[in-house]
């Protein structure tokens, strides 16, 4: 079955006065009906920023979607995304492919009621009006467990604590039954134990509803928690993707490698975190060399001259682990050039 | 017990919350308590003047109120210097001052919620000659505008109205403007871009109703503001006619008395401090009162 989302060599700039920012690099994913996809990576990595190109979310200008497609498939229909109209994209956003923001507090108008503000949606793109989408407000405050859902349909946003406020914005993004919903760090603005409650949620939702997902975060822990892949980002570009087993157990990148070796261990006693060294790349030079480069203690000379693309590793079982690097890890070599 | 029960027991019935939201501002409550008199006085003020406020009578000149010793309850707040009784100039003056303050304002925030709007939502080059044209109407001296058009057009109310109306406006522009770019980079709009919220649904929806409350504190502001300045040009003798019973004619009147006769120039002073007074306790608590988070918590 063909990926109800398949994304192609996305590229997005953002026009400074310092310069162009090249904050997108050449993304290419796939987005199978019903899967989650966790997209991983630090501060500025573009995870968020190719996300919303998505859904061309971002500022433009300065945000400029400089190349690249986004095919999206919904019933026996299939658009690109970055090509789209201004009219279709609109009825797109919120009605087949659902956002949530980091901060569920700023998300939510503060004056106008949690009832209103879910029910906008649905007023806006299905035929529901009066009681009916009265009802269906309900019953989704109900879905993303929200108790009593008659009496707080009536509540403000600031009378819903952190966790709820989430659920809130859970509900708007599922309330017209989309195929995708994408999910900007949902977790971040939450405590632990509501994290995974709305971790919990999510998970139920997707398999209940057949939602595909895009989970951004920077939490490898949520991530696992949640996804079925990961694609891990370092300056604007896919370095490593694969299954969450599969990338957490064998990861390829040395990138990837750094960041699980980075993640503090809770059985043995280390006396200093592990972190890698050196800072990310600026992203004002065209991209030309493998971005990671500069930190990486296998670098030679090929990923000063030219740019990793993204591909299968040979040694992998049959599942789909694609890496971006010039060195072998596995065995220890510069990866052979092909022919 | 089911949850729902439980928790409806215990919460005020909607009547039993109205009572408490007014009650529980006590200088709000003051304000609109005055807002409301100063308005029926002004309504009501044919039925309610012992006197016409336009009758002279130069035999009962500059006498004083009713409880000074020369006084007599006849004219309870003496008269001025052409006889003319006190109380009922004053409350005829009302209708004038809240004439301007009411219908100046309506014409500055209409405009400038306007202008505010388009500048603040469109942006580019629309924004650009709004807020030129704004900016070169705020460094035009206002009390000079006043005093041209006010002597090219002739003295009269409609005149003051419209300086009132236009010269404010450009205020209302820039508070609109800068609010409208604060909302349009909150969460919310966001969160409603990414819902396919079209333009016109996020104005009406989420800036318009966030605009609300803090343009409707200028407004009263400006509009206690509006009845000040008409005073200080009727003082000047650049507002309505003398013809018409106004607190700044009055104040004027008084103005060569103030030895001898100070009630004839103090009581529309007091008016203007008492009506200005109630505006800002208003304007404050309806402020309040539209902002959910105040109006749901019990202090």
């Amino acid at each position: 079955m063909k990926p109800i989302l398949e994304v192609r060599d996305l590229q997005v700039n953002f026009d400074t006065v310092d310069g162009t920012v090249h904050a997108v690099n050449g993304v290419s994913l796939d987005l199978h009906q019903g899967e989650t996809l966790g997209v991983v990576g630090e501060s500025g990595s573009g995870k968020s920023v190719s996300m919303m190109s998505l859904l061309r979310l971002i500022p433009q200008p300065p945000g400029r979607i400089v190349a690249g497609e986004a095919l999206f498939r919904y019933g026996d229909q299939e658009v690109d995304l970055i090509s789209l109209k201004k009219r279709p994209m609109v009825s797109i956003r919120g009605n087949r492919i659902g956002f949530i923001f980091q901060d569920p507090l700023s998300s939510l108008n503060p004056l106008m009621t949690i009832g209103d503000q879910i029910r906008e949606s649905i007023e806006r793109h299905t035929s529901r009006r009066g009681t009916e989408a009265r009802k269906r407000v309900i019953e989704l405050l109900d879905q993303v467990g929200i108790p009593d859902p008659e009496a707080r349909y009536r509540n403000y946003p600031h009378q819903f604590s952190g966790g709820m406020r989430q659920r809130v914005m859970i509900a708007i993004a599922i309330a017209c039954d989309p195929e995708i919903v994408i999910a900007d760090e949902p977790t971040t603005a939450l405590d632990v134990t509501v994290q995974a409650q709305i971790v919990d949620l999510m998970n139920r939702l997707s398999e209940e509803l057949g939602i595909a997902v895009i989970w951004i975060s920077h939490d490898l822990g949520v991530v696992a928690g949640i996804a079925d892949r990961v694609a891990v980002m370092y300056g604007g570009t896919i370095i490593e993707t694969g299954s969450v087993d599969g990338l957490y157990a064998h990861p390829r990148h040395p990138y990837t490698v750094g960041l699980l070796g980075a993640l503090p261990k809770l059985h043995i006693n280390e006396p200093e975190l592990v972190n890698i060294s050196g800072t990310p790349p600026s992203l004002f030079a065209p991209p030309t060399q493998c971005p990671f480069e500069p930190r990486c203690p296998w670098a030679f000379d090929r990923c000063r001259a030219e740019r990793p693309p993204l591909e299968p590793i040979q040694s992998a079982s049959n599942e789909t682990h694609l890496s971006a690097c010039w060195y072998d890890l596995e065995n220890d070599r510069p990866r052979r050039r092909q022919a | 017990m089911r949850l729902d029960a439980l928790e409806t027991r215990g919460l005020r019935s909607p009547v039993q919350r109205f009572l408490k939201l007014i009650l529980r501002d006590k200088a709000g409550l003051f304000g609109v308590v005055l807002f409301a008199f100063v308005i029926l006085v002004a309504l009501l003020a044919p039925t309610l003047a012992p006197h016409d406020p336009l009758q002279q009578n130069l035999r009962a000149s500059r006498q004083p109120p009713a409880w000074h010793e020369e006084g007599s309850w006849d004219h309870p707040l003496g008269t001025d210097n052409l006889g003319r009784d006190m109380l009922s100039r004053i409350m005829y003056g009302t209708r004038v001052s809240l004439t301007v303050g009411f219908v100046g304002v309506v014409i500055a925030s209409t405009l400038g919620l306007v202008l505010g709007l388009l500048a603040g939502y469109t942006g580019g080059r629309t924004d650009s000659i709004i807020m030129g044209i704004t900016n070169l109407f705020l460094a035009v001296p206002y009390l000079l505008l006043v005093v041209v058009v006010a002597s090219v057009l002739g003295r009269s109310l409609l005149n003051v109205i419209l300086i009132f109306g236009f010269t404010n406006a450009p205020l209302f522009v820039r508070i609109t403007r800068g609010e409208v770019l604060r909302i349009r980079q909150s969460g919310y709009v966001e969160s409603a871009v990414s819902l396919g919220a079209t333009r016109t649904r996020i104005l009406i929806d989420h800036i318009l109703p966030n605009l609300i409350g803090p343009l409707l504190t200028v407004a009263t502001f400006e509009m206690s503001g509006m009845i000040f300045y008409e005073a200080g040009l009727g003082f000047l003798g650049l507002s309505v006619p003398p013809s018409i019973p106004s607190w700044g004619n009055m104040l004027a009147a008084g103005r060569q008395y103030i030895q001898f006769s100070p009630w004839i120039a103090t009581f529309p002073g007091l008016a203007i401090v008492v009506t200005s007074l109630s505006m800002n306790l208003l304007g404050d608590w309806l402020r309040d009162l539209l902002d959910p988070k105040i109006r749901r918590s019990a202090s």
